[in-house]
């Protein structure tokens, strides 16, 4: 039997941590920034437009995370979205097909990794390194190795920093889904249960290779979206773009309390952790700080973060 | 059998591996609320014939009938539907769920694109919970992860009768009770006749003979792949059973001859092990060892064995008593998880036997090879060479191997847990006969084993571990494998 403390403890929501963490760090900067700039509402659209990109693919690799799975291919999928919808449009689609298109070949892309992991039991961190570099190589290929120019057609309103951009809008509405999908859903019952003892899930009757296929596609899906709101931001197709990308996201994911051993992991704390990334760059940019600082700062975060999460487990366990 | 409806026969099952017959015709009949409990040796075909009942494996010959029509599983799926349903040895919960997630995993009842009805889980969860542990006992809100074993265990059987749905007829136990306590082991039984009576039949894997003189009304032993005996285990002796488990006729095991060592003067103390406590097992063990002699310490599965070894060499905590060692050159522990802790499958011989907290900071890798082929010649062990790879070898081979690198590191205790599961004949006794070659060179083993002959036949003096407590050890020529087994099940 277990106590009332240690089930309250084990059931102290796992985005508390990044939530309260994520309000710390915006109020240090908001009382360091000079002239109250950081205070100010045009400051809170302009970080929304900065995380909706990251926070897009925090919620795919938040799902690959849970499963005990690791997505390596983010950053370049995300360039090679930005260079197939350049290329539709240049070529004369409509706004419409581009984006359609671009986000399935985004979602094939996933698929294709899922078959891999799923159905050939090969290891995603080996997978997903090699469809990084092959993703990578087809952006710069496709793009003849320069950046594609082309007329936007209104793709480029579809991130800004206002209250009336949709692309911000976009991103909760999907931010909702994905925590509906898991929290309500039987197959996001089944995504947890393959992270946490994929050998019982198996058990049970799940068929655990079409879990993983469905997870990365929909990841890959939602990396798609990630890719058009980038373009909307760059109005060009560029091969070259969001090299490392996948790093941040990791990290996002991980402060946000999914350890990469899987089973764990939710939306919430997932879309705190990108936001406080968001929120160290734009506070580092405000303060003049040089850019190292800010790895430095975002490295420190993730490790107290890892830590602080590590004691908490250690204390409900014993 | 005709008092009661016949819920599930078997009738002339027989299944080979290959060359290998493990089962040669097995009849076996359950009755509606019956606990039937399946005794037998390892190797004696048990795990087989359950893994055919549940459908992971088809036979070869023979057929099986469940409420009184033809059964042929295809697989786990469709025996669930038949309403057979297993409780694996190993615990196979998802830690990070919650009790009702466990229990409704793979049958969460849903709605329009796959919506949870979360009340209607938590029904189906507390329905079947109900019958296993009464209400409120387990909350449904605890992860499953921060359960006591007991508990787990518990939802393991609610989840496979909630997965066999209201046609659940046949539930299979696989030692149920080998991670638990005495009084939880009696609870969780109270609640399996509970079960039975409700008209289920319960087919109960087990070793522990009390359980079954206590808990079941029929048993059938199965030996070599036939059934050796069947009845009412109350009306039966208990030595009646372990004979017919064992088969062999025992007085001759050991002559007088081949007294281990008796021959070598048993020297100085090396080990000195005083009510030693882990976390959980063991609860009590004491014994000393000293130079020159094989203790061996018998058990059943569960009964603490591999953690009492843990607990002495340090890689488990203490939690009580004491380990005195005057072992200079220190203890070995020989892992019985061959693959998984003992060796480095993807590895050399060379590597493996080299592999070593002491030495050098720069390693010479053709006086790696050279040690390693001395070693393969020392032990005899069957290879193309040093550069092999141990994952290629035999497992006998590779148990010499595991043995190569505590005779390099020439530790003065070694703690050898399973030398031979899972190896061949001929090269268990090699193994055996090295050990009994090194006490008498001087080294003090303690040899847990589960194959009782072995340590009849090998160690000097024998202890048994029991529910983790260990009892006194004993000169090896008082024993025999049914004493042993005796005292080890009751």
């Amino acid at each position: 039997m277990i106590s009332i403390a240690e089930l309250r403890a084990t059931r102290r929501p796992a985005w508390l941590g990044p939530f309260v963490a994520l309000l710390a760090v915006y109020t240090v900067f908001a009382i360091v920034t000079p002239e109250h700039s950081f205070l100010r509402p045009q400051i809170f659209l302009t970080m929304a437009r900065q995380s909706v990109v990251l926070g897009l693919c925090a919620l795919g690799m938040t799902l690959v995370i849970i499963t005990g799975g690791i997505d390596l291919s983010t950053g370049s999928l995300v360039a090679l979205t930005t260079v197939v919808l350049a290329r539709m449009l240049k070529g004369g689609s409509s706004p419409v097909v581009a984006v359609a298109c671009a986000v399935g070949v985004a979602t094939l892309v996933g698929a294709f990794v899922g078959v891999c992991v799923g159905r050939f039991r090969l290891m995603p961190f080996v997978v997903t390194l090699g469809t990084m570099a092959v993703l990578r190589g087809s952006a710069i290929g496709l793009a003849n190795e320069q950046k594609i120019d082309c007329d936007p057609r209104g793709l480029d309103h579809v991130l800004e920093a206002s209250l009336s951009s949709p692309g911000i809008w976009v991103a909760l509405g999907l931010a909702a889904v994905v925590a509906l999908v898991l929290g309500y859903t039987r197959f996001g019952r089944h995504v947890f249960a393959v992270g946490s003892n994929e050998a019982a899930a198996r058990l049970c009757g799940i068929d655990t290779g079409r879990v993983k296929i469905l997870v990365y596609a929909f990841s890959s899906l939602l990396v798609g979206v990630a890719g058009v709101m980038e373009f909307s931001t760059l109005t060009v197709g560029d091969p070259t773009d969001s090299v490392g990308l996948e790093l941040d996201v990791i990290a996002a994911v991980v402060i946000g309390g999914a350890p990469l051993a899987g089973g764990e992991g939710s939306v919430l704390g997932s879309v705190f952790g990108a936001l406080l990334i968001i929120v160290i760059r734009t506070g580092a940019v405000h303060m003049g700080m040089p850019s190292w600082v800010q790895y430095i700062v975002t490295g420190v975060i993730i490790f107290v973060a890892v830590a602080v999460d590590s004691a908490r487990r250690r204390r409900t366990r014993a | 059998m005709n008092e009661v409806a016949q819920v599930l026969a078997f009738d002339g099952i027989e299944k080979s591996f290959g060359p290998v017959a493990v089962l040669r015709g097995v009849e076996l009949a359950c009755g509606a609320g019956e606990v039937h409990a399946v005794l037998g040796e390892n190797g004696a075909g048990k795990s087989t014939l359950m893994r055919i009942l549940l459908g992971v494996e088809h036979a070869d010959r023979g057929t099986m009938t469940l409420a009184g029509r033809p059964y042929t599983p295809r697989g786990p799926a469709d025996a669930r539907r038949a309403g057979v349903v297993m409780v694996p040895q190993e615990r196979t919960l998802c830690p990070h769920l919650d009790v009702v997630e466990n229990i409704v995993l793979g049958i969460e009842p849903a709605g329009r694109l796959g919506v949870l009805r979360a009340r209607e889980a938590r029904a189906v969860a507390e329905r079947s919970l109900a019958l296993v542990a009464g209400p409120g006992r387990i909350p449904l809100d605890a992860r499953a992860g921060a359960m006591s074993v007991a508990d787990q265990q518990l939802v393991e059987i609610a989840r496979a009768l909630a997965q066999g749905g209201t046609n659940a007829r046949v539930l299979v136990l696989d030692e149920p009770t080998a991670s638990l306590g005495k009084s939880d082991a009696d609870r969780l039984f109270e609640r399996v006749k509970a079960l039975a009576e409700s008209g289920l039949a319960i087919l109960l894997v087990t070793h522990f003979l009390a359980d079954v003189r206590a808990h079941a009304a029929r048993y059938t032993v199965l030996r070599d792949g036939r059934v050796h005996g069947a009845g009412d285990p109350r009306e039966v002796a208990p030595e009646v059973i372990v004979h017919e488990m064992l088969g062999r006729e025992l007085a001759t095991v050991r002559g007088e001859a081949e007294a281990p060592s008796a021959a070598v003067a048993v020297g100085d103390t090396l080990l000195d092990v005083r009510a030693l406590g882990g976390e959980k097992k063991p609860r009590e063990a004491s014994f000393v060892l000293k130079r020159g002699e094989i203790l061996g310490i018998a058990g059943l599965v569960g009964s603490g064995r591999t953690e009492l070894l843990r607990a002495i060499v340090g890689l488990d905590e203490r939690t009580r008593g004491d380990v005195v060692a005057n072992a200079p050159r220190g203890i070995g522990l020989l892992s019985e998880d061959r693959g998984g802790e003992g060796l480095m499958l993807g590895r050399s011989i060379a590597d493996n036997v080299a592999l070593s907290p002491r030495g050098p900071f720069l390693v010479d890798p053709a006086a790696a090879r050279a040690d390693g082929a001395r070693w393969i010649g020392e032990l005899s062990v069957r290879t193309s060479g040093p550069e092999q790879r141990v994952g290629d070898l035999s497992g006998g081979n590779q148990q010499k191997v595991q043995i190569a690198r505590m005779l390099r590191e020439d530790f003065d205790v070694l703690l050898v847990d399973e030398p031979t599961r899972g190896i061949d004949v001929a090269s268990k006794a090699q193994v055996l006969e090295l050990l009994r070659a090194l006490a008498r060179k001087g080294k003090g083993i303690v040899l847990v084993s589960s194959q009782l002959d072995e340590l009849v036949s090998t160690c000097d003096r024998i202890a048994v571990l029991r529910h983790g407590e260990l009892g006194p050890a004993r000169p090896a020529r008082e024993w025999d494998e049914q004493g042993l087994l005796l005292e080890a099940a009751s």
